[in-house]
C-alpha cells in the first residue's frame, strides 16, 4: 500500500505491507534510526513519537494508520545546528546515562512543554509515566525538562515577537 | 515483530465499513486506536484476513449530553475522556478510572469503545461500564442494537456482538440526584493490567442506598457485576454493618486465579476490602452532592 505522511516537516512515501509498523517504517524505510526500538510490547516508550503534537508509542502503530498525518521524531527537534530546549537541557542536566530511552523522553518533555510550558514535578513524573529507563536515571530526566521550560521562558522573554512570528509560519 | 499479514481497509463512511463487515464477518477484526488489537497481531495471538480501521470514520469521537445519559462516541479516546469537562460534571466516577487506564501515551490513541469490545477481563472499563449499567450501541446493516453492560461479556476478548456490528457509541445514565462513584486499582506499576479492580457507582435517596453498581476487574472470566451485592445495599440505610455484608458478597462473587500477580486467596481479600472503601467513598461523595 502506498503511504504518504509528513515527517519533521517533509513529505515522505512509501510502499509497505499494512502489517508495517510505523517504528519499522520511520527505521527502516526512511532511515531515520533515531526512533528505538526496546520492548517492542508497547510498554517501554523507546519508540515514542509525535503524531500531530502527540506522544504515542509507534511500536503500536501501523504505518497506514499514520498515513496524511505529521509526525514529528527525534531527528525533528533541532533546527539546524540549534539545539531545542529539550535538547539542551538533557545536555546541561545530563539527562541521560546510556541515551536508549532518551529520544522517547524528549518527544514527551517537547509535547509536554507545548501544552503546559511551567509544569510541576508532578506533572512531569506523570507525562513521563509511559517511558522507562533502565538506567534508572529519572531524576535527572525531570530536572533536564524543568531546566527546558526555564530555557523556553527565557527565549520567549528576550525574544518575545519570535514565537508569534514562528506560530505565523507555522513553525517551519 | 511482525504480525502476519492481513489486508487492510480504512473505510470513510460507516455504510461502507458496515458492507465490508456484512461480507467478510468473522475473517475480519475492527481497529479503532490500536492499542489492544496491533499487540495481539504482533504476538500471532490474532490472525485474522482484514483489519477494519474504523480511525477515519467521521463524527464517531464526541462526548455529548443527552437526555438522561452522556454518549461517548466509538473513537473517542482514554485521553479524550480524561480532558472532558461533561464528564467531570456527569460522571466523574470515569475520570478518576482514567487516569488508571495504561499509560499516557496509550492513553492518546486508545479508545474506551475498542477497549471495551476486547474485552478483556483485566480491563478496567468493562467493570466502570458494569457499574453504571451503560448502554452499548451496536450498528450492522441489520440496523442498530442496544445492548446493556450486564451480559455484555460473554468470556475472555468474548462479547455479545456479532461478527458483523460495529459500536458507534456508549452511553452513561446520568443520575440527577445524589449520586456518587469511586474506582480503585492495585497495580504494581504504572501501564500494568490490574491485580484487582473495583468500580462503583450508586444513588442514595432519603439518605437511603436507591441503585448500587458494582464492577469487578481482574477476578473471573471476564469483567464480573456484583449482583448480589447490588440487590443487598438496595433500599438499605448505607451503615457499617451494611457496607461490610455487601463488600464480602462481592468478594464471595469473584473468582480469581493464582497468578504472578498474587493468590487467589489475597486477591478475593483485596475485592473485599476495595468495596468497603470504594462504597465508603462513592456515598461520601454522593451525600456531597447539591441537589
Amino acid at each position: 500500500m502506498k503511504v504518504s505522511l509528513k515527517v519533521n516537516g517533509f513529505e515522505r512515501t512509501g510502499d509497505v505491507e499494512p502489517r508495517v509498523l510505523l517504528v519499522d517504517f520511520l527505521r527502516t524505510n526512511l532511515r531515520l534510526t533515531g526512533t528505538h526500538i526496546g520492548c517492542d510490547t508497547s510498554s517501554c516508550g523507546a519508540c515514542t513519537v509525535l503524531i500531530e503534537g502527540e506522544p504515542v508509542k509507534s511500536c503500536t502503530v501501523l504505518a497506514v494508520q499514520a498515513a496524511g498525518r505529521s509526525i514529528t521524531t527525534v531527528e525533528g527537534l533541532a533546527q539546524g545546528a540549534n539545539l531545542s530546549p529539550v535538547q539542551v537541557g538533557f545536555h546541561e542536566e545530563h539527562g541521560l546515562q546510556c541515551g536508549f530511552c532518551t529520544p522517547g523522553m524528549m518527544l514527551v518533555g517537547t509535547s509536554l512543554l507545548e501544552r503546559n510550558p511551567n509544569p510541576t514535578e508532578d506533572e512531569i513524573r506523570w507525562a513521563i509515566s509511559g517511558n522507562i529507563c533502565r538506567c534508572t536515571g529519572y531524576m535527572n530526566i525531570v530536572k533536564a525538562i524543568m531546566h527546558a521550560a526555564k530555557l523556553r521562558e527565557a527565549a520567549k522573554a528576550e525574544a518575545p515577537g519570535r514565537e508569534a512570528a514562528t506560530a505565523a509560519t507555522g513553525g517551519e | 515483530m511482525f504480525p502476519a499479514a492481513f489486508d487492510y481497509r480504512a473505510p470513510t463512511r460507516l455504510d461502507e465499513a458496515l458492507s465490508i463487515l456484512k461480507q467478510h464477518g468473522d475473517d475480519a477484526k475492527v481497529m479503532a486506536g490500536g492499542q489492544s488489537l496491533i499487540p495481539l497481531l504482533k504476538l500471532r495471538f490474532a490472525h485474522p484476513e482484514l483489519v477494519v480501521d474504523i480511525g477515519r470514520l467521521p463524527a464517531l469521537n464526541a462526548i455529548k449530553r443527552d437526555d438522561g445519559h452522556v454518549s461517548i462516541g466509538a473513537l473517542t479516546r482514554h485521553v479524550d475522556i480524561e480532558h472532558s469537562r461533561e464528564l467531570a460534571s456527569s460522571a466523574p466516577m470515569m475520570i478518576e478510572a482514567v487516569r488508571w487506564i495504561a499509560d499516557p501515551l496509550v492513553r492518546n490513541r486508545g479508545t474506551l469503545v475498542g477497549s471495551v469490545c476486547h474485552a478483556d477481563p483485566a480491563g478496567d472499563w468493562g467493570s466502570v461500564m458494569l457499574a453504571f449499567g451503560a448502554d452499548i450501541v451496536a450498528r450492522s446493516q441489520a440496523g442498530e442494537r442496544v445492548l446493556q453492560a450486564d451480559g455484555f461479556f460473554q468470556g475472555p476478548f468474548t462479547t455479545a456482538l456479532r461478527p458483523d456490528e460495529v459500536v458507534t457509541e456508549i452511553r452513561i445514565p446520568v443520575r440527577k440526584g445524589h449520586s456518587g462513584g469511586a474506582y480503585l486499582k492495585l497495580e504494581r506499576k504504572v501501564g500494568d493490567f490490574a491485580t484487582v479492580g473495583v468500580a462503583v457507582q450508586l444513588e442514595l435517596d432519603g439518605g437511603k442506598v436507591a441503585s448500587a453498581g458494582i464492577g469487578l476487574t481482574a477476578v473471573g472470566p471476564h469483567n464480573l457485576k456484583a449482583t448480589e451485592a447490588e440487590r443487598f445495599l438496595h433500599g438499605k440505610e448505607p451503615t457499617d454493618q451494611v457496607i461490610v455484608e455487601a463488600a464480602r458478597l462481592a468478594a464471595a462473587a469473584s473468582e480469581p486465579k493464582d497468578d504472578v500477580r498474587g493468590s487467589a486467596a489475597y486477591k478475593k481479600d483485596v475485592v473485599r476490602v476495595f468495596v468497603q472503601r470504594g462504597l465508603r467513598t462513592a456515598i461520601g461523595r454522593a451525600r456531597e452532592v447539591r441537589s
